[in-house]
């Protein structure tokens, strides 16, 4: 009876809770809500050494898992439209193989894990969207990546979470770069298939040399985020100040946000800060997209 | 010292072929290349609102830059809370802040660029005695174009008289000047001004400052996407042959022996990146700073030294 009076208190706590953060969000929601925020998920081995957890990673991960689910489902509360994660970079490769191990078996699973009924990702309706090279990933995370968009292409739901795996910035410019050159290469080759003398054609030749130019626009829509919208925030926790090579191409009038707590620890008060710290400088975030 | 608040970009037969460090290479050097030898005296530094309350006019500030000339030309010993060895090869800055800095004096806009333009002449001249190779400041934006016309030929204008004024003690102080960004807007007598100084400076090697005017962090990545698009079309490079170091080598950042900033510093509160050096910033470390441009001094920039020392930089790896 002691057990079912301390469960009720919980529930009863939660639920509190629930009231609490949507009047909160309500209250934000007068100001404008962005549109995309972007994580840098810094701090989970730091988190169970700090906890005293297992020695080996996987807890730290498992925490940074649920401070994730957590997060989302902040965002997803907050009408917040795209959210971005980074859970492994290109860079993470030159990690230890036992731990580069224990982030690629878990993220297997937890793929495999959206596609559940009772999963995020089904709960809000989100479509996901796996980003980076992608051939830099073993076989079964790529096909289970693969098929959690097929499967979630219909969604319509408010989120759409990106997940950069086997991603850095760098690596995304490079392929846009190569696709750009690819397609006007490809142009100019049809141009020349087809010459002719007389005016009408070399001013069409005029124009197609003009096309075969590369624009930023032609960059731009080869990169591998092409889809979602800039970040508005970037946050990246454990008050690390830097970009990791993370979306540096899109986070040019990006908020950048550093709390100083690891990724596990991460929570509502530092999600409200940054959506308060957006607005303020809403403004002229703005007026910067417009120029650009 | 120059007033850098705006630079055409200097064509590229005039920049000198550096071997330049990848960013492995970089990546591996956590030693500073070259020591200085600690100095036996300070030297007291001013700044130009002094801690004091008194309404600063715009003669003043003319006053106060010519003092801060005479006073830095004295040795600065390196602070002891700082590491000799862990001093950055490249430090970036976005001197933001001039403006408002004016308002809250009750002066124009161009008084606070005058102020900013010692603060920069300031930072120069500290780089210089504490070992710090490569110093990278964004004067101008490309997107700084839509400012009232009056204010934009005011800076076009104080760079020209910054420039001849200064020309001498850059080369008899081996401070290489090279300037990145799209030169094509600005008045052709200020492009050749730049070319000229580029020239006369480019064998000096003690230090460089690399001076962004009218650039956009884009628009450098599709130039290079440009001219690797060119070169495919001829046929000096494969399209699949592509990769970062070749992206690398055609920024505007080549003509520097370290093109990948190692701390990123940006006054004035504002905690974004504004189009600066894109794909040169990945692993920069950022240090964001509430004071204005005009304020920041020398203790502000031992506070982001410190910081910076601080820090454990990774590269995305696992430090054992």
């Amino acid at each position: 009876m002691e057990r079912e009076r301390e469960d009720s208190a919980t529930k009863y706590f939660h639920v509190l809770c629930s009231y609490m953060r949507k009047f909160i969000f309500r209250i934000l929601s007068v100001g404008t809500i962005p549109n995309h925020i972007a994580f840098i998920m810094d701090g989970n081995r730091r988190y169970a050494k700090k906890q005293s957890l297992r020695a080996d990673d996987a807890a730290g991960h498992k925490a940074g898992f649920l401070a994730l689910t957590s997060m989302l489902k902040y965002c997803y509360e907050l009408g917040i439209k795209c959210v971005s994660i980074y859970p492994f970079s290109i860079d993470n490769f030159k990690r230890r193989p036992n731990e580069v191990q224990y982030v690629m078996h878990p993220t297997l699973k937890k793929i495999q894990g959206l596609l559940k009924e009772k999963s995020i990702v089904q709960k809000y309706g989100a479509r996901v969207y796996f980003r980076g090279n992608m051939t830099l990933l073993t076989e079964p995370i790529r096909v289970a990546a693969e098929k959690a968009m097929v499967a979630t292409t219909n969604n319509t739901g408010m989120m759409m979470p990106f997940i950069c795996v086997a991603y850095t910035s760098t690596d995304e410019i490079v392929h846009a770069i190569q696709e750009s050159c690819n397609n006007k290469w490809v142009g100019i080759q049809e141009a020349n298939g087809s010459k002719a003398w007389n005016q009408e054609i070399r001013d069409e030749e005029y124009q197609m040399e003009e096309k075969a130019i590369i624009k930023l626009r032609d960059i731009e829509k080869h990169m591998y985020m092409d889809v979602a919208p800039d970040p508005d925030i970037l946050i990246q926790t454990s008050g690390k100040h830097r970009l990791s090579n993370f979306q540096l191409w899109h986070t040019t009038y990006c908020l950048l946000c550093s709390p100083a707590v690891l990724w596990p620890e991460i929570g509502l008060r530092h999600s409200v800060r940054a959506v308060l710290d957006f607005q303020q400088h809403r403004s002229y975030l703005d007026k910067k997209k417009r120029q650009a | 010292m120059i007033c850098l608040r705006s630079l055409p970009l200097v064509p590229h037969e005039l920049k000198s072929p550096l071997s330049f460090r990848t960013r492995a290479q970089q990546q591996q050097q956590h030693s500073h290349p070259f020591s200085q030898t600690l100095r036996s005296h300070t030297v007291p530094h001013k700044t130009l609102t002094g801690g004091g309350t008194a309404t600063t006019t715009v003669a003043n500030v003319g006053l106060c830059e010519h003092n801060d000339l005479n006073a830095a030309e004295e040795e600065e010993p390196l602070p002891s809370e700082l590491s000799e060895e862990l001093m950055p090869n490249h430090v970036a800055v976005i001197m933001d802040g001039n403006g408002r800095w004016a308002k809250q004096r009750g002066l124009p806009v161009s008084a606070g660029h005058l102020a900013g333009a010692r603060s920069l002449r300031e930072l120069v001249e500290i780089c210089c005695k504490w070992g710090v190779r490569v110093l990278t400041v964004f004067a101008f934006s490309y997107d700084n174009w839509i400012r009232p016309k009056v204010e934009v030929e005011f800076l076009m204008n104080l760079f020209e008289r910054e420039i001849k004024s200064q020309m001498q003690k850059f080369v008899s102080e081996g401070i290489r000047i090279s300037v990145i960004g799209d030169s094509s807007k600005l008045p052709e007598s200020l492009q050749k001004l730049i070319s000229d100084a580029e020239e006369a400076t480019k064998d000096s090697s003690r230090f460089q400052l690399i001076v962004a005017v009218s650039y956009s962090g884009k628009n450098d990545i599709v130039q290079a996407c440009k001219s690797l698009a060119c070169k495919v079309k001829d046929g000096v490079v494969q399209l699949e042959d592509i990769s970062e170091s070749m992206v690398e080598q055609e920024l505007e950042t080549n003509c520097t022996e370290y093109p990948y900033p190692d701390l990123l510093i940006r006054t004035s509160g504002e905690l974004r990146v504004s189009n600066f050096l894109l794909w040169q910033l990945a692993y920069t470390e950022f240090f964001f700073v509430k004071e204005l441009w005009p304020d920041f001094g020398k203790a502000e920039f031992v506070v982001a030294l410190i910081s910076f020392q601080q820090r454990q930089r990774r590269y995305g790896a696992r430090l054992t």
